[in-house]
């Protein structure tokens, strides 16, 4: 009975804290004077060799890395900030709101410029645009459609094909998601348009891009919208069956930011961690070790605007705005 | 009396210390309007953009199917970006109740008219300014009350005002450089007629006691009234004094004269050895008395006509033999020879009578001093400046008191057995003077005196 009673005690710190992680993993010797936490949004196989590279030069240290989707960092980390030594995550919106809210620490001697960075505590370090990953099976080569407008004409002319086979963000639950919904939706009607469609041919709604490369890549899914692209890149095995469509009509892309938890206790360390991270990203690399795409300037060579950290990136975040987005992109997509 | 004048401040320095102490309480008052009145207006940049985010907060308010809907708009957050990456908070309430935002974010309570209240406060650690308003919406059921805040920290506007506190300092520094420049200018512009007026009185002869003619700034016009009626009241007295002491001495001559005259006739009558000797006592203290008030009035007049020179071509050569023609009788009297030395004549622009007044005084100095059966040589050279010494085979003078013995009745230690009033010297040397030359006292090495008239 004792033991029962011992083990009980000894169980339930564990339960309380049960956290369920898309992954998780350690690196660096176990042995080591300070563990850096680091809950992240960004699939661990990307980000092992920044993690190695860091690790290189400060061998005193070790780092833990959580994997967990962007809705889900926000609530772990509002909950326990302590918890965790530095937040990275590609919904930049929740970020923001995070920083504003006072969750993170100033980072000195990182000189960015003032489109990459939010009161010297947020940090941007890739640029990545949402893209439409198609299925090459469902389309004849060179009818591939490049913008939004065409990718609704492909689907209403051959609803039997994509019937069940389109899939996007289920907005409710991811984070990134949703940040590509409501900037599409600021941008366009035509985002409106394209969600009745998809959601008239059954769209099937996916909690990460991972996921709905996998679809892709086993034949059940034909089209995919705003997937990112840099994690199609990053797979090999994927370049004969997909195809990477960039919208034309107009871009949406974000850029993955990291910033230091106000209430770490390692705060030297977790800052070199992210200077070290914008560091690698900016600088010169050779892009087979580091997948993960660069920081670009604000507008490329295409014209592509990216998304700005500001305040107003607040604005959809306000529940009363989401309620009404998410009712409305309810009402078109799942209909 | 003492020479030194009891000096307590500076003029120069009070005036510069003013200026500049002016100048800087000025800057220093300029930096603070200045800074004070843009931190009103950077305030007021900051409050207008949050009025606008709050209007257009209110303005998406809605009542549908008696819920309150709020569509915030993009713009509302949006137009509160900053250079600085300023914070936003914002809070949304209906009533009583918490619609969004943040819960604990400090508000004014405001009218219900759409009125904007703005506060400044703290929230989480903070410095914020925040706007609020307020609107009634009337729904299908009731009447119900929607507040707006809408909260920035100050980051950037603190930003701005560092800038604009730099800035106007250097212009303040500026400012007051150059404002130091001027005081010193100004300062020394001031002084100037007074350095003039002090310059123009200390290069005046010593008899100049003419009133200042040059223009002087009003404010120094009294103090050279004063000095002017000071000078003319100090010359009258001179004069008054100089006339006196003329006039006294012109009419003791006269009865000296007389008495002289009635002791040489009685000389001749007395027989008593002992009586005629206090009679010759008695003349050459009436010979002595005379001279010395010939030698007063000769210095009034001297001291008349130098300021009044009456100038004209004077041969020396022939002044200096007349004179010597004059004073044979005494000299012989003496068995003492005078002898005249000169290349040809030496014409200078001269005082005639002052000249020969001059060399008159030196001559019977060297009369009363030297040993009788000697000689007193008076040379007369034109070259480089015209010059007339005095030379004799006397004691000399004594050579402590050289300096002082041209000084008005002031004679030599060893001269205390001879008669004199001890105004030769100064006869000469003013009369030297006033031609603007000197006299020189000097020893011979092989014994004597010599005085130098130097013109």
């Amino acid at each position: 009975m004792r033991y029962i009673i011992a083990l009980m005690i000894w169980l339930c710190p564990l339960v309380a804290t049960a956290q369920e992680w898309e992954d998780q993993n350690a690196f660096g010797p176990a042995s080591a004077d300070t563990t850096l936490r680091v809950l992240s949004s960004t699939d661990t196989s990307l980000f092992v060799p920044i993690i190695e590279d860091f690790l290189q030069e400060r061998p005193d240290v070790s780092i833990e890395y959580f994997v967990t989707g962007t809705a889900q960092i926000d609530q772990v980390f509002r909950a326990a900030a302590e918890d965790f030594d530095v937040v990275i995550s590609s919904a930049m919106d929740l970020q923001l709101k995070l920083v504003n809210d006072g969750f993170s620490l100033k980072v000195e001697n990182l000189d960015q410029p003032q489109w990459a960075q939010w009161r010297q505590s947020l940090f941007a370090f890739t640029t990545e645009p949402a893209t439409i990953v198609i299925n090459r099976g469902a389309f004849a080569p060179g009818a591939v459609p490049q913008t939004r407008q065409e990718l609704i004409a492909a689907m209403r002319a051959r609803p039997a094909i994509f019937r069940g086979r389109v899939g996007t963000y289920d907005v409710r639950e991811s984070g990134l998601g949703y940040l590509f919904a409501t900037q599409d939706a600021r941008a366009s009607e035509t985002f409106w348009r394209l969600m009745e469609v998809m959601g008239g041919l059954d769209a099937r709604l996916y909690c990460c891009s991972g996921a709905m490369i996998d679809d892709l890549v086993a034949g059940e899914l034909m089209v995919a919208y705003n997937v990112l692209g840099s994690y199609v890149a990053a797979r090999e095995d994927v370049a004969d069956t997909l195809e990477i469509v960039l919208p034309s009509d107009f871009p949406t892309t974000m850029m993955r930011t990291a910033f230091v938890s106000s209430r770490t206790e390692v705060e030297q360390e977790a800052a070199a961690f992210v200077r070290h991270l914008v560091e690698v990203q900016t600088g010169p690399r050779n892009p087979d070790v580091f997948p993960l795409p660069p920081l670009s300037a604000a507008v490329d060579e295409t014209g592509q605007a990216v998304i700005s950290l500001e305040p107003a990136l607040m604005t959809y975040l306000d529940p009363l705005k989401r309620k009404t987005f998410i009712k409305e992109w309810s009402s078109a997509v799942i209909q | 009396m003492d020479d030194a004048v009891n000096v307590a401040g500076s003029l120069r320095a009070r005036l510069a210390l003013t200026l500049i102490g002016g100048a800087a309480a000025i800057a220093l008052l300029l930096f603070f309007v200045v800074r004070t009145y843009a931190a009103q207006i950077a305030q007021s940049g900051q409050d207008s953009i949050l009025e606008a985010s709050v209007t257009s907060i209110l303005d998406a308010v809605t009542v549908r199917d008696g819920d309150v809907e709020v569509d915030l708009p993009y713009v509302a957050f949006s137009m509160l970006s900053t250079e600085a990456d300023d914070r936003v908070f914002y809070a949304l309430w209906q009533d009583e109740t918490l619609l969004s935002g943040y819960e604990f974010l400090p508000v004014a309570d405001p009218p219900d008219g759409g009125d904007i209240v703005l506060v400044s406060a703290t929230f989480d650690g903070a410095p914020v300014r925040v706007a609020t308003a307020a609107r009634i919406l009337v729904g299908a059921n009731a009447r119900t009350r929607v507040t707006v805040s809408v909260a920035q920290t100050q980051d950037a506007l603190a930003g701005t005002l560092n800038k604009i506190s730099r800035n106007v300092g250097l212009i303040g520094s500026g400012f007051f450089f150059l404002s130091v420049l001027v005081a010193s200018w100004a300062t020394n512009t001031t002084i100037r007629p007074l350095e003039r007026l002090t310059h123009s009185i200390t290069r005046r002869g010593p008899k100049d006691l003419t009133p200042v003619a040059r223009p002087v700034p009003m404010e120094m016009a009294p103090l050279v009234t004063s000095l002017n009626s000071f000078m003319a009241r100090l010359d009258t007295s001179l004069k008054q004094s100089e006339d006196f002491i003329a006039e006294a001495a012109h009419r003791v001559r006269t009865p000296l004269a007389t008495v002289r005259s009635h002791a040489e006739a009685t000389l001749q009558r007395v027989d008593r050895e002992d009586n005629r000797q206090a009679l010759r006592a008695m003349v050459r203290a009436i010979d002595e008395s005379s001279r010395a008030a010939g030698q007063l009035l000769d210095h009034a007049m001297i001291t008349f006509r130098a300021d009044h020179l009456e100038t004209q071509p004077v041969d020396l050569v022939e002044l200096v033999e007349d004179l010597v023609t004059r004073l044979t009788p005494v000299a012989e009297m003496k068995d003492i020879a005078l002898t005249v030395i000169s290349a040809g004549e030496a014409v200078v622009e001269a005082d005639a009578i002052l000249l020969q007044n001059a060399l008159r005084n030196l001559v019977e100095n060297a009369l009363k001093y030297v040993p009788e059966e000697s000689e007193i040589t008076l040379e007369v050279i034109a070259t480089p400046r015209p010059r007339i010494e005095v030379r004799d085979e006397g004691p000399g003078f004594p050579p402590d008191q050289m300096q002082d013995l041209a000084a008005r009745f002031s004679r030599g230690e060893n001269a205390k057995d001879t008669i004199g009033s001890g105004l030769g010297l100064t006869i000469a040397k003013d009369v030297a003077m006033a031609h603007g030359g000197d006299l020189t006292l000097t020893n011979m090495p092989e014994g004597g005196a010599c005085v130098t008239l130097l013109l």
